[in-house]
């Protein structure tokens, strides 16, 4: 049933309408009882014998033991990664190795629903946003970049491209199969061999997309997947034979990274935080901005980088539309992740459980306001409601830090000048929102917000032909479309005839 | 009697349109390859780094919503104006100890990648922009916007060709620059100064530093409102970790080995701008 935001719950539970549970059927999972790392074609113990439990975090059941990789993993990987580029992949035409990216594309659409399934059980989020958002954007990202891998030189005109090599590249929590295909499809497509490192809390759908990768024959160590936490991405970044680092995760841990990579000469991409601003001006289409805003900062829990965080709305109408977001949350549906109803899903960890409660509370303390819907969480696992926060200063923790939670903080504006100055006032710069039915004030807040995605009268939308990536410290390069294709290739002057 | 003696120049900082000498009174001595004395040039310290970052900070808005056509013809404009200096950059060059076919050539060579990549304002985000067909309802379109600040560590080698191909694709698309300058190129940084002061290119949108390049090197990596640093121009023996610093804004570092035109140089200080709209009725 599709609510709209001026009814409110109360009225829904006069009729006793309710939503019947529909949850998703788990039976068509295998997961294994302990994963090995996958290098060079095959999975391996661990060198150590270290490993981890990776949990569902809706329930705190462990899911299954996962190989936790040593630095001699990583050498084991890295060594596998320079073998299979110089013995097969450098020497692979372009067409040849689109056909396996497609091959890839292919068994990710035909496997979706399993992918899926175990997407939204080791990670928490909404079985309907894995299977409508996650699922089918892999796929489309292994799809758009196969068939770049023979064209690269229509890309750079007159320029001669090469590969890097082998390439590191280490993705977080919170989109986990969706990053894997962020990163491994064009860096494959632009002849380059990887290891990639999954999140710790979240590493099942990366090791079985290694199925896929064995299912589709694709030349051992081409991609190799190494599971650990920091120390592992650490072993990684440092190692001395990885041509060039992708990282996408936090702002903190982009810096030491970068500090790093900048000695070594390293090419890098960082794609960082985000605190992004959500502009609201008095004249938008409330009902669509509304649920624009909503999904700006519930989609996924709030653990998206490029979030809608931060609501600047015009004070003639700021009572207003609070008071209908409120009555919004309201009717949002928190609970377990595989029913297919559900809006909300599980916060990812115990420990960024923990850090949103933090910020919260510190933002009540430095006078922000909190409003949380009379939703009740389940007793098991990680949760925390949609939440709201009035009353905040630009100097708030708040108001500056990313809380990476479904957490929004409220602010006010008069002008588009001012709107456009609080917007601006962040170190990050990686999206931003703007609500008008004015085109011009679209346009001239677009040019001038200092952020690399805008989206105007909506919010939230990807797409592999859509270049994504941030300003200033939310990091450098971009990922997607054609501008996704240069941080993995090196060009060089085409010799004149 | 008093034309046999003749007037020097004196060498000082570029900053905010204005040559003013450094604030800390150091200056150090420019010499030609017998080891005679040119100038006595000024060495800029952090704080004249300072305030030369806030110069170009506050001039970068206004310089970046000029009107690419605009920039192009300011820029065209400086080609000019160094056109008709052409015997004062040879002079300059030879007194470094470049040999009179190779200074020519220099000289030419800096003007017509000047004149180049002037003519580029208008033209590279139509080469580096695009519209994305995304499977959806949406016009979406990527274009380029100027990263900010940018400092630029020159070579010092070739010392025309070398500032000029640097600081150019740099500035063509809206970016404001800090210039560090070195040893005897100094000199021609500053003779382009003044050739930029009687442009239209806007006070603060070319700031010019002479001195230590590496002394400098630490407060401009570390500076927190510079977006971006060309290192091409630091010295072999510079201690590598000194580029950590650069972590504490993301700066972007750009090292260029070849001394070439291209866009890319260009592409170097820019950052891709995507603007996702509904269609609908």
């Amino acid at each position: 049933m599709e609510t709209s935001a001026s009814k409110d719950s109360s009225a829904i539970e006069d009729f006793g309408i309710d939503y019947a549970p529909a949850i998703e059927s788990t039976s068509l999972l295998n997961i294994k009882e302990k994963y090995g790392l996958f290098i060079d074609g095959d999975f391996l113990d661990s060198s150590s014998s270290n490993s981890f439990k990776t949990l569902d975090p809706s329930t705190e059941k462990p899911l299954s033991e996962i190989s936790e990789a040593s630095s001699a993993d990583i050498d084991k990987a890295v060594k596998a990664a320079r073998n299979a580029y110089e013995k097969y992949w450098m020497t692979m035409s372009g067409a040849v190795r689109a056909r396996y990216l497609f091959r890839i594309a292919r068994h990710l659409q035909e496997r979706s629903r399993e992918f899926a399934v175990l997407e939204t059980l080791d990670g928490g989020k909404p079985i309907k946003e894995s299977r409508d958002v996650d699922l089918p954007l892999a796929a489309a990202h292994f799809f758009y970049h196969a068939g770049w891998a023979d064209k690269l030189d229509y890309a750079f005109p007159q320029r001669k491209v090469e590969p890097h090599g082998v390439v590191g590249q280490i993705i977080p929590w919170n989109f986990p199969l969706l990053m894997a295909s962020w990163k491994l499809a064009p860096a494959l497509a632009c002849g380059n061999t990887v290891v990639l490192k999954p999140a710790e809390t979240t590493p099942l759908t990366a090791l079985l997309l290694a199925e896929v990768i064995k299912d589709v024959d694709l030349p051992p160590g081409v991609i190799n997947i190494v599971t650990g936490a920091g120390e592992t991405g650490s072993a990684l970044v440092e190692h001395p034979d990885v041509d060039k680092l992708a990282f996408t995760g936090s702002t903190e841990v982009g810096k030491l990274i970068q500090r790093s990579a900048v000695k070594r000469n390293l090419p890098l991409t960082l794609e960082l935080g985000g605190k992004a601003p959500h502009v609201i001006f008095e004249d938008a289409a409330l009902d669509q901005a509304i649920e624009g805003v909503i999904n700006g900062i519930f989609f996924n829990q709030g653990h998206v980088c490029c979030a809608g965080s931060r609501l600047l709305v015009q004070e003639s109408i700021a009572d207003h539309f609070i008071d209908r977001l409120q009555k919004r949350i309201e009717l949002l549906r928190v609970g377990n992740p595989l029913d297919k109803n559900t809006d909300i899903g599980a916060i990812n960890s115990k420990a960024q459980l923990e850090r949103i409660d933090q910020l919260v509370k510190a933002g009540v303390e430095e006078g922000a306001e909190v409003y949380k819907p009379s939703c009740s969480l389940p007793e098991k696992g990680y949760w925390y409601p949609p939440t709201v926060l009035t009353g905040v200063q630009q100097s708030h923790r708040v108001a500056r830090e990313e809380i990476f939670g479904p957490v929004l903080v409220v602010q006010t504006f008069r002008t588009p000048e001012e709107a456009l100055e609080k917007a601006n006032n962040t170190p990050y710069g990686l999206s931003a929102g703007i609500w008008t039915e004015k085109g011009s004030l679209i346009h001239w807040m677009a040019a001038r917000m200092r952020a690399g995605v805008i989206w105007a009268n909506t919010f939230n939308k990807f797409d592999p032909t859509s270049p994504f990536g941030g300003y200033k410290e939310s990091g450098f390069g971009r990922e997607g479309g054609m501008h996704g294709l240069a941080p993995y290739l090196k060009t060089k002057r085409k010799r004149s005839q | 009697m008093t034309g046999n003696i003749p007037i020097t120049k004196t060498y000082k900082l570029f900053i905010d349109g204005a040559f003013p000498r450094s604030e800390s009174g150091r200056t150090f001595s420019v010499v030609n390859p017998q080891g005679e004395l040119i100038a006595n040039a000024s060495q800029a310290s952090r704080k004249d780094l300072r305030e030369a970052v806030r110069a170009a900070r506050s001039a970068q808005n206004t310089w970046a919503s000029r009107t690419a056509y605009n920039r192009g013809q300011i820029l065209y404009r400086v080609a000019e104006m160094i056109e008709s200096r052409k015997a004062e950059f040879l002079d300059l060059l030879k007194s470094g100890g470049v040999n009179s076919r190779t200074a020519t050539r220099e000289v030419e060579e800096s003007i017509q990648r000047w004149v180049w990549y002037a003519g580029w304002s208008d033209k590279y985000s139509q080469i580096i922009g695009s519209v994305n067909p995304v499977s959806g309802p949406y016009f979406n379109f990527t274009v380029p916007e100027p990263t900010g600040v940018v400092g630029i560590i020159p070579p010092s080698e070739p010392s025309m060709l070398g500032l000029v191909s640097r600081l150019v694709p740099a500035i063509v698309s809206g970016n404001t620059a800090v210039v560090i300058s070195e040893g005897h190129s100094s000199l021609t940084a500053i003779t382009i100064a003044e050739v930029l002061a009687t442009s239209d290119v806007p006070s603060g949108v070319v700031n010019i530093l002479t001195g230590d390049q590496t002394d400098l090197l630490p407060w401009i990596i570390g500076h927190l409102d510079v977006n971006a640093v060309d290192i091409s121009g630091i010295n072999q023996d510079v201690d590598l970790t000194i580029l950590e610093e650069a972590s504490s804004n993301v700066k972007r570092l750009v090292s260029r080995k070849v001394d070439e035109e291209s866009l890319e140089l260009i592409s170097d200080f820019l950052e891709m701008k995507t603007v996702w709209h509904p269609i609908g009725r």
